[in-house]
Formats: C-alpha cells, sequence, structure tokens
C-alpha cells in the first residue's frame, strides 16, 4: 500500500470456465431469442390454460386488412389494442406491408420459415443447456456461487445503500467484490430464469408432458407455459440491455478486458472507497 | 497505467458489438440456407429423439382429459377437404365404398371397410392437440388401436415403421400427404385410427373418415383421411425419402417436442 488514492490492483476476476460460460451463453441468446420469435410468428397469440381458445388470448398480434387495402398491425394486450403497424402484427418484409407477429428484422430466419426456426431454436437450446448445467456444477464445486454469487449478511445490510446510489446513477466500479444488486441480478438470472425458461420450453413438449405431467400442471397448462416462456424471454432480454448498459457505464474496457482475459483493474482492496 | 484513447475504446466496443451481432445479421438467413448448417442444426433433433426416448418410459401415457375441458372450436388445419373427384365420391357416399387397406411387410393384408373398423374393440380418449404452429386444443377421440390392427395383420420381424398413406392432396405441391412413426409409437396405448370426434362421425375438416392420434408427438404427424397403413423397414424411397410431407419439408420426423 504505497501508492495513493489511485491505488489499483489486478485482480483475476473471471475464470476461463466462467469466460466461456459467458460468451457461449451470449452467442446461445443470439440465436434462441430471435429464432424463438420466429416460431412465437407462427401462431402470434398467448393464452392462459392448456387451450388455445381464440377469444381469451391474453395477448395477440394481429393483422388487420383497412378500408384502403392497406394491412394495420394490432398489438392486444388484455382487451386493450393499439395500432403498431411497421413493428408488430405487420411490417415490411421485402418493400412490402405484410402481416407477421414480429419483424423481419427480429427473427432468424428473417423470412417467415418456421421449419428452420425450430432448427435454429431447439439445436442452441442444448448448447444452451449443456453450457448451463456444466457451468452449474463448475459453480458448486468451485464455490463461485457460494462465494463469489450468492449475497451474504453484509451484502444483504447494505441493500438499502447500495439501491439509493444505483437509483442516483452513482454506480460502483472497480470494486472487487460485486455488490449487491449486482449479486441479486445475477443470481436470479442463473438460479430463476435460465432454469425456468428452460422448463417452460420443455413443458410445450407433448413427449415431455407424458412423462413429466406435473410439468405443464404446475405452470397452469401447455399455452400458460408457452406465455411465461414468452415472457421469461423478455425479462432476460431485459437484463441484457440493463447488463450492457451497467458495463458500458462502470468502465467498459476494465469489464470487457476482464470478461475476455480474466483480469479486472481493481482498487486495491486496502486502499480507499475510491 | 495510461488510459486507453477514446479512439481505441471506441474501435474495442464496436468490434466487441460486431462479433457479438455477427449471428443476427444476414449471414445468418445465408447460413440456413447452406445445406451442411441445416444439416448440423438437424442433429438437434437426433439428440432430443435420443434423450427424450432413453429417458422416458415406452408406454408413459399422453395426459387425458375430462370431458369438460374440451374445446368448443378445434380448428382445422392444412387440408380441411381433400376435394378430389374420387374423395368427394366416397363423401357423398357416406364412406360406405371407403376401405382402409393394411399392407407392405405383414403376413395378412386386410382391406377393411367403415363399419367393420367400428366392430374393433374401440377406445376413446380426451387429449390435447399440440400443432407445431403453437396452439393447443382439445376434443375426444374414438377408434380403433393401431395394434389391434398390426397383430390382426401379422407384422414381419423386419417392419420397422408404418406409414400412414393419406388422401388429401397438398395445395402448394399437389402431393399426396402421408406420414410415418416407428414401432414403439405405433403399439402404444393411445395410437388409435380415430373415426369418431367428439361423439360425431370425424367430420371432413378433421380427416373423415379416419385419422392418426399419436399423443405425444405435434399435430402434424396425426396423419387425416388415412387411406392406408403400410408396414416398411425404411422410408427413404417414399416422396422426398424424409418419412412425412412436412417433413419433407424441413420439419422434424422426431416430433416430441
Amino acid at each position: 500500500m504505497t501508492d495513493g488514492p489511485a491505488s489499483h490492483t489486478w485482480l483475476y476476476r473471471h475464470t476461463a470456465a466462467t469466460r466461456l460460460s459467458h460468451w457461449i451463453t451470449v452467442l446461445c441468446l443470439l440465436v434462441l431469442v430471435p429464432s424463438g420469435l420466429q416460431i412465437f410468428n407462427a401462431h402470434p397469440a398467448l393464452y392462459w390454460g392448456e387451450r388455445s381458445d381464440p377469444e381469451h388470448a391474453v395477448f395477440a398480434l394481429r393483422a388487420i386488412e383497412s378500408g384502403d387495402d392497406e394491412i394495420r398491425g394490432v398489438t392486444e394486450l388484455w382487451g386493450h389494442r393499439l395500432d403498431t403497424t411497421g413493428l408488430l402484427g405487420a411490417s415490411t418484409e421485402d418493400g412490402e406491408r405484410v402481416g407477421r407477429g414480429f419483424p423481419a428484422w427480429m427473427t432468424l430466419p428473417g423470412s417467415q420459415w418456421l421449419a428452420m426456426g425450430r432448427r435454429w431454436h431447439l439445436f442452441f437450446a442444448w448448447i444452451f443447456v449443456l453450457n448451463a448445467l456444466t457451468f452449474g456444477v463448475y459453480a458448486l464445486l468451485s464455490r463461485h456461487l457460494t462465494r463469489d454469487l450468492l449475497p451474504d449478511g453484509r451484502d444483504l445490510a447494505g441493500l438499502g445503500a447500495s439501491l439509493r446510489d444505483h437509483l442516483r446513477f452513482r454506480f460502483p466500479a472497480g470494486e472487487p467484490r460485486y455488490n449487491v444488486l449486482q449479486k441479486a441480478a445475477y443470481v436470479t438470472v442463473i438460479v430463476v430464469l435460465g432454469p425456468l425458461v428452460v422448463l417452460t420450453g420443455l413443458a410445450m413438449s407433448p413427449w415431455a408432458d407424458a412423462t413429466l405431467p406435473l410439468l405443464p400442471a404446475l405452470l397452469g397448462g401447455r399455452q400458460s407455459a408457452r406465455t411465461v416462456h414468452f415472457a421469461l424471454t423478455w425479462a432476460l432480454v431485459g437484463f441484457t440491455v440493463m447488463h450492457v448498459f451497467m458495463v458500458a457505464a462502470t468502465g467498459v474496457i476494465n469489464n470487457l478486458r476482464a470478461i475476455l482475459t480474466g483480469w479486472a483493474r481493481v482498487h486495491h482492496p486496502g486502499g480507499s472507497d475510491g | 497505467m495510461a488510459e486507453p484513447s477514446p479512439l481505441d475504446r471506441r474501435r474495442f466496443v464496436l468490434r466487441g458489438l460486431a462479433l457479438a451481432a455477427a449471428p443476427l445479421l444476414a449471414g445468418c438467413d445465408r447460413l440456413s440456407g447452406t445445406p451442411w448448417v441445416a444439416r448440423l442444426l438437424h442433429a438437434g433433433e437426433a439428440v432430443t429423439h435420443r434423450v427424450q426416448r432413453t429417458l422416458t418410459r415406452r408406454g408413459a401415457l399422453a395426459r387425458e382429459f375430462p370431458e369438460s375441458a374440451r374445446s368448443a372450436v378445434f380448428p382445422g388445419n392444412g387440408t380441411i377437404d381433400p376435394g378430389t373427384d374420387a374423395y368427394q365420391a366416397m363423401a357423398t357416399a357416406g364412406f360406405a365404398d371407403w376401405r382402409l387397406e393394411v399392407r407392405g411387410l405383414v403376413e395378412r393384408p386386410a382391406r377393411l371397410s367403415l363399419t367393420e373398423l367400428r366392430r374393433l374393440p374401440a377406445r376413446t380418449q380426451v387429449t390435447r392437440h399440440d400443432c407445431v404452429e403453437g396452439w393447443s386444443a382439445i376434443a375426444k377421440w374414438t377408434g380403433v388401436r393401431m395394434s389391434t390392427l398390426l397383430d390382426a395383420a401379422g407384422v414381419r420381424p423386419e417392419a420397422r415403421y408404418v406409414v400412414l398413406r393419406c388422401a388429401d392432396l397438398m395445395a402448394s405441391s399437389g402431393e399426396a400427404y402421408y406420414e410415418s412413426i416407428d414401432l414403439v409409437d405405433a403399439y402404444h396405448e393411445q395410437t388409435i385410427l380415430a373415426y369418431e370426434m367428439n361423439d360425431q362421425p370425424l367430420p371432413v375438416a378433421q380427416g373423415a373418415p379416419l385419422r392418426l392420434r399419436v399423443e405425444r408427438q405435434l399435430g402434424y404427424k396425426m396423419a387425416k383421411y388415412v387411406m392406408a397403413v403400410e408396414l416398411v423397414d425404411r422410408f427413404d424411397h417414399i416422396a422426398r425419402g424424409r418419412g412425412g410431407y412436412w417433413e419433407d419439408r424441413g420439419y422434424e420426423w422426431y416430433a416430441g417436442i
């Protein structure tokens, strides 16, 4: 501890296993989300329960022919309707206005092609699952989960202060440990959202349902599972947007270096509060 | 340590973003059209098939629902009326001249009328129909178990699949619909050839006079307008060789997910 307030040190923050698993997840989400939207587009409506009774859709993206031969896109949520022409329900594909749930630029493949969307989705679902299982076992055995990710008593005691700081856009940067909100976000994604998105996906499989009838039953039915799967997708997208924003807001070079090489520049553990 | 220059920083970030976004760009569509990519992605089907079959009980039953859970309206998907002259004539005659052929690798090929099928032991089940598009509907189905027909016909040991030959020619291609299932599914307790839906003779939109129910797979496996049950040891010589009309167009042969 020789330097003054600008005392820094190098910390090996992310092990190779964590970094590899992180980037495989990035690749998986980049394929799973747009191919999932492609699959959704084959029947762009969501329901609650076992059945998809058309009059009981909780969410729907519809294309409606308007009087002047133009197709309008309409988004319906619990009976509320919103004109979303150009984005949802009807959008431009190859220079032409067509009726489709999510626009071509959000789906994989771009054109309406359910069979290929399913191939992308189900292939990368396996990679996602195998990667998650591997990381889960690693995080438990290496104590990464308990040591670095699960908030401890001290974290929880500082929850209010951390929340206040974040809301004032005062983000801790270069800290050796994750802060409590960061831990909560990571643990929620790893322990709750990740497993749930896989289970709700599996609950849509008629073969899995025959073997594990509890799976769709716990979720309230196959169509509920589909709805929850869709909602979880956007929760994961929301997390990703926030995550990327925080990466940018707390020292993008240092953060990217850490997740690529493992090494992060942090305040000296014994140094000033920064 | 000196701060990296803003230019370095920008280049670094952009490069990272470009790297991350690459699969989302037009390249992905090109990949979808590349045969080896399509084949690689198709490997997912083999994995799913093997894992689901290994981890589950062969005889596990799809959930059966109370009659009150039935859908008020059951969507008619795909062909809702074959419309050919031959089919029209059969339908007009109430399918009196229609015969189900049991043929291929069997000891005793047969031709069965609807009346004969109705005389065989029947199974009734209220089950959920899951379409590959994403919707689900529940209905009550009554029909003869596939295993009853197979046992009566005497399946030869080299037979591996049951091919369903259908009366409907698909609108876009003019090709006849067909499907295939393996013997695990064919002998499953809930695999029936249904001639009744919701206590009524099977409507034309649902495949009159006979459709397959294979309850642990997606709807496109459940061939409508069935004309023949054909036992084969392989299906690569049929149509485009993938085992079904939609399989020939890129959908999975194993539709358990």
